[in-house]
């Protein structure tokens, strides 16, 4: 599934081995040659829109909580009765144990241990979880590729301050690092200038998500810019007089388009997961936000008696987490069949 | 070789340096930790905590404090701030733990991740293969204290297959470890064999068209063998020098979710503890340790890396 390389390099050859002799039809650029390849991956594009509802549904949080469930996310309902299967229930039973899925507008999915609507908490949930792995992606990004462009094309003393900063970062393990920040940054906060994040901000996960990751994106890069900076076409700008700063934006950006696009998704979907991670040992997101990582770890305090805490959210966090996965994987085998990117925990 | 050992002796010691100063710097610079307020209860009167914080040395400038830690540390003397044990001790009493749970889930995630990237590529764009690939995409998309939970639930409580968590030492009872750390060991290898089992399918296929496979497949070789001898060993350097990070790190207490999740009460779980407590020593100590097992377990790959292509120099 997802590996259409054999079908997309038959495609590309059809259409790239160009007749320069006849005018029509016009040659197609490499962005259409991926999109066309990705369109005819079929999995691919069922899974990508299969997060892309996932998005949807939980942008529709309120409207949800508001029309249909007719509760908060934070709303307690410790002594209300709600029917499951016909008959009367408790929200919560006396012992402790929250009522199962009903199925019906109320409590859709349950009650948890506090008394508050299961499916209207996994859409917030949801929201946050999807903010911050995409907050954390884009930080990712931007200083993956600012450092990743700097080390590789400046080398040199550029190179030696930055890539041992990239190697101190990569040599801490993930989890520890993310958590040790994120208990840290829990308890106090962080003030840089007029940039103020509160301990129990969603922020405070997304930035360390963000930072953590930046190795592992800046080095391929960094790797890919060595290569580039010896080729003709950046000699010839430099003959033309174009400044660094010109020639990293418009010369050497563009090449790296692809590697980044194929980026994307991947840490996308790692950072949903490290989010959870942190969450389960309290260092991602603080109560009484909800996240996909909280309702787990909360869940499982609660297992034998209360599957259902465990399963809606970890059901939901892992179909949104293959559905980002194989799609970034269909866009990779698009643009690149031959590419090989991947990101380690 | 010599060099090569004198290099990477040097590198460890600059890592370990520059970790233990970014992580105590973590924990100092942190706005509300003042250790001592912690340390001297909840009902301190201001003169205790001023007695606290002489005592453990927290009124000196930074630098003095980082120093007196790593001396500490180095002579083996240093002492966790909450429970005031000494966190040598502690780790060498949670490595046995940890140690099984590398080492068991290491031989089972590089087995199944050879196995079934190796399936893979064989029969590409077949059934096989797509569903394999399916299965590893799922591997990789799950949280490991996800399958952890679910596997506690349903072989564990429900089933009663196995025991719920815990850690048996393997003098106590050989047969009390395996089964408390089996259901670790799958769980923990789950993604890693997503993950090995693709990038090897990748590896072979690029591997089976070179020139010196056909060349083998002329001479008159088994199929068997040229896959064994010259397509895997030639597709393994990839998976190899991850194993060794991966391993290492695993081995440093970096299977910090696995190990909660199961109550083993390695390495990684105390370091989740005490990060939990924000307790400075034992998470130096751990991420130091950590951070020294990917160093040395890297040069260890770069040995191996040398044996198995003599292309490659140390």
């Amino acid at each position: 599934m997802a590996t259409t390389d054999t079908a997309g390099t038959e495609f590309s050859t059809d259409l790239a081995v160009g007749r320069p002799e006849d005018h029509a039809p016009p040659g197609i650029g490499p962005y259409e040659l991926a999109w066309r390849r990705l369109k005819r991956n079929k999995v691919a594009l069922a899974f990508g829109g299969l997060f892309l509802l996932i998005v949807v549904l939980c942008l529709m949080a309120p409207v949800y909580a508001k029309y249909v469930a007719h509760t908060g996310p934070a709303a307690n309902h410790l002594a209300d009765q709600v029917k499951v299967g016909g008959k009367l229930k408790d929200v919560v039973s006396p012992d402790g144990i929250p009522a199962g899925p009903t199925w019906h507008g109320r409590f859709f999915l349950g009650a948890d241990a506090n008394g508050r609507d299961v499916a209207v908490r996994l859409l917030y949930g949801g929201r946050n979880s999807l903010e911050i792995g995409l907050i954390a992606t884009l930080i990712t990004m931007v200083l993956a590729t600012i450092t990743g462009v700097a080390t590789g094309y400046f080398r040199g003393r550029t190179d030696a301050v930055l890539g041992r900063v990239l190697d101190l970062i990569w040599s801490f393990p993930v989890v520890i690092l993310g958590v040790a920040l994120g208990v840290a940054l829990a308890v106090g906060g962080l003030q840089i200038g007029p940039f103020e994040l509160k301990g129990n901000s969603l922020g405070v996960p997304a930035v360390i998500i963000g930072i953590v990751y930046i190795p592992y994106v800046a080095k391929p890069i960094r790797g890919q810019v060595l290569g580039l900076r010896e080729r003709e076409f950046i000699d010839a700008a430099r003959t033309q007089g174009l400044g660094h700063a010109r020639i990293m934006a418009s010369e050497i950006m563009p090449n790296l388009l692809t590697t980044i696009i194929v980026f994307i998704p991947l840490i996308i979907a790692n950072a949903i997961l490290l989010e959870a991670g942190l969450s389960y040992l309290g260092a991602g997101v603080q109560d009484p936000n909800p996240s996909w990582g909280t309702m787990i770890s909360d869940g499982i305090r609660l297992i034998p008696s209360a599957i259902h805490l465990t399963l809606v959210p970890g059901l939901m966090l892992v179909l949104a987490v293959l559905g980002i996965n194989v799609f970034g994987d269909g866009v990779r085998d698009a643009l690149d069949p031959r590419a090989k990117v991947r990101i380690e925990h | 070789m010599a060099r090569f050992v004198v290099r990477r002796l040097i590198s460890v010691v600059l890592v370990l340096f520059a970790i233990s100063v970014v992580t105590f710097l973590i924990f100092q610079a942190m706005p509300n930790g003042d250790p001592a307020l912690r340390l001297a209860g909840r009902l301190a009167t201001p003169e205790t905590v001023q007695a606290v914080r002489k005592q453990w040395g927290f009124d000196q400038p930074i630098y003095v404090q980082y120093l007196k830690m790593m001396e500490q540390i180095l002579t083996g003397q240093v002492i966790s701030y909450t429970q005031q044990l000494n966190v040598i001790d502690e780790i060498k009493r949670g490595l046995p733990a940890t140690l099984s749970l590398a080492i068991g889930a290491g031989i089972i995630w590089l087995g199944l991740g050879i196995l079934f990237g190796l399936l893979s590529a064989l029969t590409a764009g077949k059934f096989l293969d797509r569903g394999l690939t399916v299965l590893s995409l799922i591997g990789v998309s799950t949280p490991v204290f996800l399958i952890g939970a679910l596997m506690l639930y349903y072989l564990g409580y429900k089933l009663s297959l196995f025991p719920l968590g815990g850690y048996v030492k393997l003098t106590d009872s050989p047969w009390g470890w395996f089964t408390h750390l089996l259901m670790p060991w799958f769980a923990l290898s789950v993604l890693f064999i997503g993950v090995y089992s693709r990038i090897l399918r990748s590896t072979v296929l690029d591997t089976i068209n070179e020139d010196f496979v056909r060349a083998a497949r002329a001479k008159g070789i088994s199929e068997r063998r040229v896959i064994v001898r010259h397509v895997l060993r030639n597709s393994l350097i990839p998976v190899v020098s991850l194993f060794g990070l991966d391993f290492a790190a695993i081995i440093g207490g970096g299977a910090i979710l696995t190990e909660s999740v199961f109550n083993l009460n390695g390495v990684g779980q105390y370091a989740a503890e005490s990060i939990g407590r924000l307790d400075v020593p034992p998470v130096l100590v751990i991420t130091m340790f950590t951070a020294g097992a990917v160093v040395v377990l890297s040069a260890v790959v770069d040995i191996i890396y040398a044996l198995l292509d003599p292309r490659i120099q140390l």
